[in-house]
């Protein structure tokens, strides 16, 4: 009965590299919480026990870009911050996604400004946006699920081995 | 003595032909006084033993746009004594966009004129350390001056390197 009369006997599944890769690296997505302003409060609700972003493997907030798979980039980015956000990013081993949490990130919200920077996808490769000023931690989950399937979408293929002079950071 | 009575009487007593206005517009008391007269004026009200106006809580500029004298420069400062906060005003009569500092009275001032400097390009002359504050270095704008536009002036910001 069940999976514990399966797994008592010896078993096999048949599957591809592919979905066995996709579905580890889907299942846990570790974030570089990129908190600049007030979405990051709305971000770390997002990761107390009511909202508990550990249901979706994602719980392990890392604050050095070396260990993220994800940069959430909750909160306004200026012209000035814009060169540490991407510093950041280019620190951050391949494959890794972006998702541009709120208003501000992802068209510059209600700063229609000089100093603001009129969506981060003019410098960093968004792969998800999220609506809301700031999103409810429902709303950044909802991204985070999005972001699951399309990670689970992809293959080991999609990420080869580039050369530092590629991505620029020889000289870092 | 009224305050108000007491700060006008005094410096009238001294700077009676450099003080260019007097104005108590809804409670607020403030004095406009010539531009090389600041740091003398300051001085004054810093060290008379009835005024004490010790602490400077704001340097700031207005930009008129239109007037012929387009700048004027805007000090509050403030007295424990009187617990009381006087407002001076500078208007800049020329092209040089400069005013003398007022971090040898106030050294609270460095960072409003580094403000002020970043923001409108006035030059407070003799300030340790006149260098940008919110914008980048390098930068050649003014973005408070009503000449520059909301949205900015495009390819004056760098973006980081785009992504491949």
């Amino acid at each position: 009965m069940g999976l514990e009369a399966i797994l008592q006997k010896d078993g096999y599944v048949t599957t591809t590299i592919d979905a066995i890769v996709s579905w580890a690296r889907k299942s846990s997505v570790w974030p570089m919480p990129m908190g600049i302003s007030c979405c990051a409060i709305e971000m770390i609700s997002a990761a107390d026990p009511k909202y508990d972003i550990a249901r979706f493997g994602s719980e392990v907030m890392r604050f050095t870009p070396r260990q993220c798979d994800l940069m959430i980039v909750a909160g306004t980015v200026t012209y000035k911050m814009a060169q540490v956000v991407r510093r950041i990013y280019d620190q951050m081993p391949e494959p890794k996604w972006v998702i541009a949490m709120g208003a501000c990130t992802s068209s510059g919200g209600m700063y229609r400004s000089y100093s603001v920077v009129q969506g981060i996808d003019q410098f960093l490769p968004v792969d998800v946006y999220t609506a809301g000023c700031p999103p409810r931690p429902e709303n950044l989950l909802n991204a985070l699920m999005t972001l699951q399937e399309k990670i689970g979408k992809t293959k080991a293929r999609d990420f080869q081995n580039r050369p530092l002079v590629d991505l620029e950071l020889a000289q870092n | 003595m009224d305050v108000k009575a007491l700060i006008v009487e005094k410096v009238k007593e001294k700077f009676g032909s450099s003080l260019e206005e007097v104005s108590d517009f809804r409670d607020d008391l403030c004095l406009t006084i010539k531009r090389d007269q600041i740091v003398p004026l300051g001085n004054f009200l810093k060290n008379d033993p009835d005024l004490q106006f010790s602490m400077c809580k704001d340097v700031t500029a207005i930009d008129w746009a239109t007037r012929k004298n387009r700048f004027t420069v805007v000090y509050h400062i403030h007295s424990f004594k009187l617990n009381f906060t006087l407002r001076i005003k500078a208007n800049i009569t020329d092209e040089s966009n400069s005013i003398e500092s007022v971090t040898s009275l106030w050294k609270s001032a460095d960072w409003y004129e580094r403000e002020t400097y970043d923001m409108y390009g006035i030059k407070f002359v003799n300030h340790p350390d006149l260098r940008r504050m919110y914008m980048p270095e390098g930068f050649e704008h003014y973005p408070l001056r009503k000449d520059f536009p909301l949205l900015g002036i495009p390819g004056s910001l760098p973006f980081p390197k785009k992504a491949e």
